[in-house]
Formats: structure tokens, C-alpha cells, sequence
């Protein structure tokens, strides 16, 4: 496969699953708020230090509501973190390449960018937010669907779907951490409703709490983390994803890798140990968010060493 | 009842006295013509409409679309195309192929002389100035043989239809012609949307034209290679025809590739890909010849592969066009066609050309400066309706600054009379009227010549407007060739149009 192509396939499934996951992170606010007494200090606010892009908001907007906020990351053009800018920009990839994906997978990347499009242009989105950002998550189900059933399962969609692992592994402990951060100082009131209700919600932004009920009932602490963190089976925890994607990884490389196109799977490796020979509570004693930020780092290696052994290709 | 409810019916369309290529004159559906007449008379009012906006829906899905200049919201535009499709009979088809059959075959003669012997040169038939000063006639490809000696492998050719029926050639796109994309998709969505219309008609399908352009590229394809690797060369995305190359390369299987990942090592051609470089040895370019090498042609260029021609000479890679067809591509160079075909071939030209005045021959200037009014006025290598003057549609101040164009450089520039192109029935504002056509088949030649049954139709959107180009107003239309007995119809239930 063309270096250029494999380049643009990885990218275009990063992209849509980044904008899903801003999505589901607007989502479980929208219930979060819902749910809250009155009274509650700028509970969009949040969202917003989650992004780590606070400057370019205040820049922009006065206070954090729901409509700045909503409006922010969903339609701003001037942000590239946007939902709007993110589908763009996998848009452009897939067009780039259209050629080596089915063109139903095509014209499903077009149908959700100018769904979001529209619904920026007509306000639609803000007047009936819920439904919006539920069919985003409902198209982007949709493209995984019809990657999965109308293309090859070749090079090219592994490469998809490494793209969708790292990004997802990389949200999912994002997820975890911000929020773990802003329920931390409650961590005495373990068992009291709002309490249930703040974890509850943060399992249905990476649609897990179907998923962790089954399986745990009780809603606590540690068994959170493990089932975002360590997880065997759930597809949105971390270790299914780095265990998938290593997977893809193998496909891509035949197995037989050597020099260069080795450092990637010796890192998803490594990492994949590391999940593997810790447990929830060996974490929050080393600390949740140094934990899940060295998780993303050793991600971020894994992307730059795909980079140099597939992306950037020998020159005459 | 609303606008849209109202029945469309070729009961009050009127041909205006032009020539109507499914009306007669007397108002009567032509022959080939009146099932599909009515076909449309028994529709449920709106029921047209209703299936040219699920058209225009499926187009804008399908990505089909280009931005509109100046807009940053987003907001993009599909390829206009009318539901009424144009019918060309099997006896005009005939005559049509066999008239671009001997054209091609008298331009190849013609591009493989000029780059070798240059007979026709040296016999004066065509004046060597002509095509010495042309800056489409590239040295760098004297001496050059083509793979099987063909020099022009896809060509798109422009043909219209006088007040009389009577068929010319406009124009020969010789380089990178485009617009064989809309044809399959403009086929692909009327067989989708408006199945039932194909049953009144016997309608020859055109969906095998990936698989014989696959087929001609594979045969161009060096001896000594036994399983070729084809690849379509783009410009990349932001080229107009991107969709186009996209979707070729995808109905053939084979990568699209830009210059940037292709490498030259050794004498062959590379791509890069995953698993380090891949050999190629034929490529569809899809790129301007002088764009292809900026070790021979323009050094400025980043479109294309450094030492390319070097591989091209050597017989490693294939290319097709070959480069330097261009220069059969010009204006001027176009009027001497006639003399090619009886130069070479000793026949007279089937398909004869519209009369064309040379504007660097005295007389011919003379009468055009008199008449600049009256004329279409166009420059040897513009496209896309740039470059042209329509005399009887111009202002004063327009003439004067052609006349002085010519005057400064009468090399450059033809014209012709402005004829009444043949117009075509086309919904516009909820009923039926008339619009000028052309029309563009696309000619085929590898082992043999081949000619998709029908091409690209394009239409003057704008009422009374000779300008069918895309860029300014033209939209397009299916356009069907009536099968004779034994030839294949087309099936509206087989998918493999070249759209899910």
C-alpha cells in the first residue's frame, strides 16, 4: 500500500473517532447537568479545562454555558479541536484516498460532515442538543460498521483501525482522568447518590455502564478504573485497544518485522505488559493521572514510531 | 395546485424552430425518441421533479460536488443534471463512430509523423511553422516510439449538431481529456432513480469502460513484465477532475498515485509504499505532459516524477497519452484535420469540421476583423469556454479587444460562424425548454479503437447561452445510444455502474 494512503486511512479513522469522543464527552455533561441540583457553579466549565484548550475558549467566549461551550466544541471553526474541523479534516483524508476505501465508507464521512455542517449552519444542534450529539455517536457507529463489512480487512483497514485504537485508548484515559480529577475532592462521599450519578454518567460516555453493571453492580471506585484501564473485553477500555491494535500491527508487518517497523510493536508491547501485570488499586496508589499520563505518552511514541516505519517513506 | 404538483408533459414544450434532438419539427417525438416522450406524458405530476431532486440528492452523497468560490461555510455545489436523457439513434451512432474511428487513426499518423519524418511538413500540407512555434509540440519527443505506436490512447472529442442535424467536430481534446466520471454517474443515478424509463427504450450500457481502459493500459504495459502494475499519476485533490481520477483508479483497481510518491531508480518508476518501493509500469497520467518530468519540461513543476521520460525512453514504463499529443490538441492545428485524414488515409473526413478561419492566413484575417460580430473568436490553447469570444452575444468594447489580440498575434487565435447548436428538452423552473447541447464521446485506442456508446452531454443551462462548459452555467445529462438487434440493453437491476 502507498505510503501516502496508509498515512491518510490512519489519520481519516483518528479523526472520526476523535469526533466522536468530543461528542460523547459533551454528552455526558449534557446528563451530568441534567442530573445536578441547582446551584452548581459553571458545570460546563470542566469540559472545557478536559480539552486543555481553555485560552482559545476565553479568547473567544465571555462565560461557559451550554451554548458557548456546546458551540465551541462542536461547530467552531477557528478551533481545531472542533467537531466540525475534526470531520473536515477526515474528510479531506478520505477524499484523498477515496480509491482504497468502499465508497459507501466514503459517502458515510461526507453524510456525517455535512450533517454537522447543517446542523451548525441551522441551529439545530444547539436547539436540540441530545439528539445531535446521539446521532453523531449513531454515524460514526455506522462508518466503523460499514469499514468492518464492505472493505478488505487488508492493510489499508488495519491501518483504520489502528488509527481508531490509539485515538480511542488515548480518550478513554482522558476521560477517566478528568474527571476522576474533578470527583476526587468528593471521595467521602463513596456510596451517596450523586456520587453514583457523577461515576454512573462517566460509564455511559465510553458506553460502558451496561457493560460494568453486568459484571459489578456496585458502582466502585477501583472497578471503574479497571474497567477503563484494564478491561480484556470491553472495546473502549484502554487494554482492549492496545491489545487490538498490536494485533493490527502484527497484520501489517506480516509478524516478520525488522529494524525500523519493529519499534512500534516492541512499544505496544510494552505497554501491553504494563497493563497487563497491574491491578486498579496499584495504580491509585502510584497515582491515577501519572499513571494515565505516561499511558498516553507511551501512545504518542507508538504513533510517531508508525510515522517513521510506514508514513515517511525511503527517498531515491 | 402547487408548481411543483403540475404534470411535466411535452405538450406545450416548443422547439423554436432550432434543431431538437428528441423533437421534431412539427412537434412529434423523433422515432427513437417516443417511448421516452411518453414515458415522461403518463408521469403523476411532480413525479419528475421528485426523482431530479432524489438525483441531485444521490450526487451531493456521493461527494460528487465542488465548493462554491468565496464561501467558508461549507456549502458545496453538485455538477448540474437534468433528468431528460439525450437519445442518439443507432444509424446517427454508426456514422459518428465511423467518423472518430478514422480521426484518431489520422491524428495518430499524424502526432508519430510530425515526431519522426515530419512528412506532412515537409509536403506543406501543414505549415511547419504551424507546428514548430506551437508550444504544445515538445522537442523533447522527437525521436520518441510509444509503446505499440500509439500516440493518443484516451481521447475526448466535442461534437455538435447544426440547425440541420448535421454532425461536426469542435474540438479534439488529444491530452487529459475529462468528464468520463459523469457519464457512468450520471447512467449510475438514472438507473437508480428512474428505472422504468429504461424498459421503454432499448439503451446500449457503458458500464465496461473501467474494464477496457484497465484493459488498453494493461496492454500497453512493457514486454518483458508479466503481471503489470497500472496506476493513475493525479495532480492530487485540489485538481478539479480529482473525483474523477479517484474514481477511475478505483473502478480499475489499481493506486492512484501522486508525483510524490513516485521515485525513479535505475531506469524504472517506483511508488512508495509500506513495504518500500513497488516497480510500475504503466501509468494513466492524468497530469499535463509538461508537467511530468521537471528534469525535461518545466523544472517548476512538483506534479510530476524526476526522470520519468528517461524510464518512458528506455521502454520501462509505459504512458499513456504519450506526452507531446498536445500539440493535435491546438485550435489552429485543428483545422488542418481534414487535410490529415486525406494526407494520410486518402478518404475524406466522415465528420467533417465546423469551417474554421486561420487567423494568421491574410484573407482569413481580414474576413474575421470585418466580421468579429458574427463569429466565435477562440485562442489555440484555451479550455474550459476561457479564451473565447462569441461575437453575436459580445459587446462592442469586447470585439475591439479581440480584434487587437488577433492583430497582436494572429497565430493564436481561429474562428467560426456561430452556429445554432441542437438543443435538447431540459427541466427549468418546473416545465420543459429548450437548451443547446454537445456532445463528447470517448475514443478508446489500444489493440483496437473503441468508442463508449454515447459520452458526456452538456448543456447550456442559461436560456439561449452556446456555452455548455461546467465552469460557466453547463450542466450534463445521460445520454443514451439506442441498441440495434443483438447488441446488449442496458440492465437496471446490474449495480456495477460504478456506485453502490
Amino acid at each position: 500500500m502507498l505510503s501516502r494512503v496508509a498515512e491518510s486511512i490512519y489519520w481519516m479513522a483518528r479523526y472520526i473517532e476523535r469526533a466522536e469522543n468530543t461528542a460523547r464527552f459533551v454528552e455526558v455533561t449534557l446528563n451530568l447537568v441534567l442530573d445536578q441540583p441547582m446551584g452548581v457553579d459553571e458545570p460546563w466549565r470542566p469540559l472545557i479545562n478536559a480539552t486543555g484548550d481553555d485560552d482559545i475558549f476565553n479568547k473567544s467566549y465571555k462565560i461557559a454555558d451550554a451554548e458557548s461551550v456546546m458551540t465551541f466544541m462542536a461547530f467552531d471553526r477557528e478551533y481545531s479541536n472542533s467537531i466540525t474541523r475534526g470531520l473536515h479534516s477526515a474528510r479531506e483524508n478520505a477524499r484523498s484516498i477515496r480509491e482504497s476505501i468502499s465508497s459507501e465508507a466514503f459517502e458515510q464521512i461526507n453524510t456525517l460532515y455535512h450533517f454537522v455542517n447543517t446542523a451548525g449552519r441551522s441551529g439545530q444542534g444547539i436547539d436540540s442538543p441530545t439528539d445531535f450529539f446521539d446521532s453523531i455517536r449513531r454515524h460514526c457507529h455506522l462508518l466503523t460498521g460499514i469499514l468492518d463489512a464492505t472493505m478488505s480487512h487488508d492493510i489499508g483497514w488495519h491501518f483504520a483501525n489502528m488509527g481508531r485504537l490509539i485515538e480511542r485508548a488515548d480518550k478513554t484515559s482522558r476521560i477517566l482522568d478528568v474527571k476522576y480529577f474533578t470527583l476526587l475532592p468528593t471521595v467521602e462521599s463513596v456510596g451517596t447518590a450523586i456520587d453514583d450519578l457523577q461515576w454512573s454518567s462517566l460509564l455511559f460516555s465510553i458506553s460502558g455502564f451496561e457493560a460494568y453493571r453486568r459484571q459489578h453492580h456496585m458502582i466502585l471506585t477501583d472497578k471503574v478504573v479497571d474497567f477503563f484501564l484494564l478491561h480484556k473485553q470491553f472495546p473502549r477500555s484502554v487494554r482492549f485497544c492496545v491489545d487490538n491494535a498490536a494485533s493490527s500491527l502484527q497484520a501489517i508487518s506480516g509478524g516478520a518485522a525488522e529494524g525500523r517497523h519493529s519499534t512500534a510493536a516492541r512499544q505496544l508491547e510494552a505497554l501491553r505488559i504494563r497493563l497487563d501485570s497491574t491491578d486498579a488499586t496499584s495504580i491509585l496508589r502510584y497515582g491515577l493521572h501519572q499513571f494515565v499520563d505516561s499511558v498516553q505518552g507511551e501512545l504518542n511514541d507508538v504513533g510517531n514510531s508508525l510515522t517513521e516505519a510506514y508514513f515517511l517513506s525511503p527517498v531515491a | 395546485m402547487s408548481v411543483l404538483e403540475d404534470p411535466i408533459s411535452f405538450e406545450h414544450y416548443s422547439t423554436d424552430k432550432f434543431f431538437d434532438e428528441i423533437i421534431d419539427a412539427n412537434g412529434r417525438p423523433r422515432p427513437d425518441a417516443a417511448p421516452l416522450v411518453e414515458v415522461i406524458n403518463q408521469l403523476p405530476g411532480g413525479d419528475l421533479l421528485r426523482r431530479q431532486a432524489a438525483i441531485e440528492r444521490s450526487l451531493h452523497r456521493m461527494g460528487i460536488t465542488f465548493t462554491v468560490y468565496g464561501d467558508s461555510s461549507g456549502t458545496e455545489k453538485i455538477m448540474p443534471f437534468d433528468i431528460v436523457p439525450r437519445i442518439i439513434g443507432s444509424m446517427l451512432w454508426k456514422h459518428i463512430e465511423a467518423g472518430l474511428k478514422q480521426r484518431i487513426k489520422a491524428l495518430n499518423l499524424f502526432l508519430d509523423d510530425i515526431y519522426h519524418d515530419q512528412q506532412i511538413l515537409n509536403d506543406n500540407i501543414v505549415p511547419r511553422d504551424l507546428i514548430e512555434n506551437a508550444t504544445t509540440f515538445l522537442k523533447p519527443c522527437i525521436g520518441l516510439k510509444p509503446p505499440r505506436g500509439v500516440w493518443c490512447h484516451v481521447t475526448g472529442t466535442d461534437l455538435i449538431r447544426d440547425a440541420d442535424g448535421a454532425v461536426f467536430v469542435l474540438e479534439d481534446n488529444l491530452r487529459v481529456p475529462s468528464g468520463v466520471s459523469y457519464v457512468l454517474q450520471n447512467r449510475a443515478v438514472m438507473k437508480r432513480n428512474f428505472p422504468q424509463i429504461f424498459a421503454a427504450s432499448k439503451v446500449r450500457p457503458i458500464n465496461d469502460y473501467p474494464a477496457k481502459l484497465y484493459q488498453m493500459l494493461r496492454w500497453l504495459a512493457p514486454d518483458h513484465v508479466e503481471n503489470p502494475t497500472v496506476a493513475v499519476l493525479t495532480p492530487g485533490m485540489y485538481n478539479s477532475a480529482y473525483y474523477e481520477h479517484s474514481f477511475l483508479a478505483h473502478q480499475m483497481g489499481v493506486e492512484l498515485v501522486e508525483g510524490r510518491d513516485l521515485m525513479v531508480d535505475d531506469g524504472f518508476v517506483y511508488m512508495r509504499t509500506t513495504d518500500g518501493p513497488q516497480r510500475v509500469d504503466v501509468i494513466y497520467r492524468r497530469v499535463d505532459d509538461t508537467f511530468i518530468d521537471p528534469a525535461v519540461f518545466r523544472g517548476d513543476s512538483v506534479l510530476g516524477v524526476k526522470g520519468l521520460m528517461d524510464v518512458y525512453r528506455r521502454g520501462n514504463v509505459a504512458l499513456a497519452n504519450a506526452p507531446g499529443t498536445g500539440v493535435a490538441d491546438d485550435k489552429v492545428v485543428y483545422a488542418y484535420v481534414p487535410d490529415m485524414i486525406r494526407y494520410y488515409m486518402n478518404e475524406e473526413a466522415i465528420i467533417p469540421n465546423v469551417k474554421t478561419y486561420i487567423c494568421q492566413r491574410d484573407d482569413d484575417r481580414k474576413y474575421v476583423l470585418e466580421h468579429i460580430g458574427e463569429l466565435v473568436v477562440k485562442a489555440a490553447n484555451e479550455s474550459g469556454g476561457y479564451g473565447m469570444l462569441i461575437g453575436p452575444h459580445s459587446t462592442v468594447e469586447q470585439q475591439a479587444e479581440f480584434a487587437d489580440k488577433i492583430k497582436k498575434d494572429p497565430r493564436n487565435f481561429i474562428a467560426q460562424p456561430t452556429l445554432s447548436l441542437s438543443r435538447m428538452p431540459t427541466v427549468v423552473d418546473g416545465h420543459l425548454e429548450g437548451r443547446h447541447v454537445d456532445l463528447r464521446p470517448y475514443i478508446l485506442h489500444g489493440k483496437d479503437i473503441w468508442i463508449l456508446p454515447g459520452g458526456l452531454t452538456r448543456v447550456a443551462l442559461k436560456k439561449g447561452s452556446l456555452v455548455v462548459n461546467s465552469s460557466q452555467g453547463g450542466g450534463s445529462k445521460d445520454t443514451w445510444v439506442v441498441a440495434e438487434p443483438g447488441q446488449s440493453v442496458v440492465d437496471v437491476h446490474d449495480q456495477s455502474d460504478g456506485v453502490s
